[in-house]
């Protein structure tokens, strides 16, 4: 594998390669959780804590781990580390724990953690591990709370609901009213509501990047042409 | 080759063994560093609850920690935890767990606060998975439905009138969900027809020994109220149920 920039790491993470929107990786978090944007943040934290841990374990020890054994091996680093976060939620996030129930042990089986740790963890320096994990986390995080903001705003008419579980107690003043609850469009909150909002997503960033495409490169070629003789 | 094989498969199992003992000493660690929190969570979200039923009641012990465990099948399940509140020694009140099970989305989890004249002090439902936007109404955070039941006894109404409006009783229902409000009252009525039938068992719980270890019975476990994966479609109306 060609050694990537820490730049084409960051730009892979957030837009090329998204876990979310490109790589379709961890479908089962991103639309279960994402009813609101607390909700949403909290189980991205987690996510992108996760990745980090586990790519930065992968890489340290891809020296050591033999071919054979390297998939139970990083099994065994990715469900430590959600463990242990979980714990962790459970003691000082305990509301936002209620919350998000078994999707924080569902971690383990989010394919874009294993799929970055074979894919890229094993096969680069410790640093870069790290920032790939953080990267696709943080891409990762930035669709599941896009899709949280597009299901609160049209189901419930708010934004930051419940944001107290995940900040404390100042967190209740957070919360922004666009409308009356009552007016909400349930349908955004149910399950098809998510695929829904997923799919509008992927279509705005296709469209994003058709343009982009379609655009004439105007940085590569700064001088204009003399003019013909 | 052989042995080379053998060999490769020791070294191989062994670094496997390692691994998996590094990753359950991370965990174990993990874990005795945040087991006192978490149980002081736990601790936390019963003392809540617990206290909120038995509101306006004067009493001086601790009712967390103060607890048995009764089973009815009024009360919905078997083996469920009820918190005592004593003034000087006399139970002055219970909350009941209680359990409806015919929710729109499977069971609705309760806690009943009765006082000792059979009076509801209030009520809370510690999870459920009724549809969001629609039966998630119950929820004291959500609205007041749940306060309506505060004063309430088997007199008044009349056992007859425990029901939701739309059955011929009292209790509101709420646009676009009736299922879900029906199976509360319903439970929350049968809650107070144990306590009817069982309040001299219930008022003379013995209090917990003076020099017993302090357990602490957690809440039922509350399911994830604001998420249901597996939620059909949202309630309709009209949705035929018979009524006993």
């Amino acid at each position: 594998m060609i050694t990537s920039s820490y730049g084409d790491i960051i730009r892979e993470g957030l837009w090329t390669n998204n876990p979310g929107l490109v790589q379709l990786l961890g479908l089962c978090p991103l639309l279960a959780i994402s009813g609101t944007v607390v909700n949403a943040l909290g189980l991205g934290l987690a996510t992108i804590a996760t990745l980090v841990i586990s790519n930065t374990l992968v890489s340290l020890l891809r020296e050591h781990v033999r071919p054979e054994i390297r998939i139970p091996v990083y099994v065994l680093i990715i469900a430590s580390a959600v463990t242990a976060i979980e714990l962790v939620m459970n003691a000082w996030f305990h509301g936002l724990f209620l919350v998000l129930g078994i999707f924080i042990p569902l971690i383990v089986t989010n394919c874009a953690i294993i799929g970055r740790a074979e894919a890229f963890a094993s096969r680069n320096s410790v640093p870069r591990a790290a920032l790939d994990g953080l990267a696709m986390g943080v891409g990762f995080t930035g669709v599941l709370v896009a899709i949280g903001a597009l299901r609160e705003i049209v189901g419930q008419g708010s934004l930051l609901d419940n944001a107290h579980l995940l900040f404390g107690e100042w967190g209740r003043g957070l919360r922004i009213e666009i409308f009356p609850q009552e007016h909400g469009f349930l349908l955004a909150l149910l399950p098809p509501g998510a695929f829904l909002a997923m799919g509008l997503l992927i279509a705005v960033k296709n469209l994003i990047d058709a343009r982009l495409e379609a655009r004439p490169i105007p940085t590569a070629t700064p001088e204009p042409k003399p003019a013909q003789p | 080759m052989a042995r080379l094989v053998v060999r490769d498969i020791v070294i191989t199992t062994m670094l496997l063994g390692l691994f998996a003992a590094i990753g359950t000493g991370v965990v174990a660690w993990v874990h005795s560093g945040t087991e006192a929190r978490i149980a002081e969570n736990r601790l936390a979200m019963t003392r809540m609850r617990v206290t909120q039923v038995l509101e306006g009641l004067d009493y001086d012990n601790d009712p967390v920690t103060d607890h048995h465990r009764v089973g009815d099948e009024r009360l919905g399940g078997h083996d469920l935890p009820v918190w005592l509140a004593r003034h000087e020694g006399e139970v002055v009140g219970v909350a009941l767990s209680a359990i409806a099970p015919d929710g729109y989305s499977g069971d609705i989890r309760l806690l009943v606060g009765i006082d000792a004249t059979g009076t509801l002090r209030g009520v809370r439902v510690t999870g459920h998975r009724e549809t969001p936007g629609l039966g998630d109404d119950i929820e004291v955070e959500r609205s007041d439905w749940i306060h309506t039941f505060r004063g309430r006894s088997l007199v008044d109404p009349p056992i007859e009138l425990w029901r939701v409006r739309r059955d011929g009783g009292v209790f509101d229902q709420f646009t676009g969900a009736t299922v879900t409000p029906r199976a509360v009252v319903r439970a929350v009525r049968n809650a107070l027809l144990y306590f009817e039938e069982h309040a001299e068992a219930l008022l003379a719980l013995p209090p917990p020994e003076e020099d017993a270890v302090l357990t602490i019975e957690p809440i039922m476990p509350e399911i994830p109220d604001h998420l249901a994966p597996t939620d059909p479609l949202p309630e309709a109306g009209g949705a035929e149920e018979s009524t006993p």
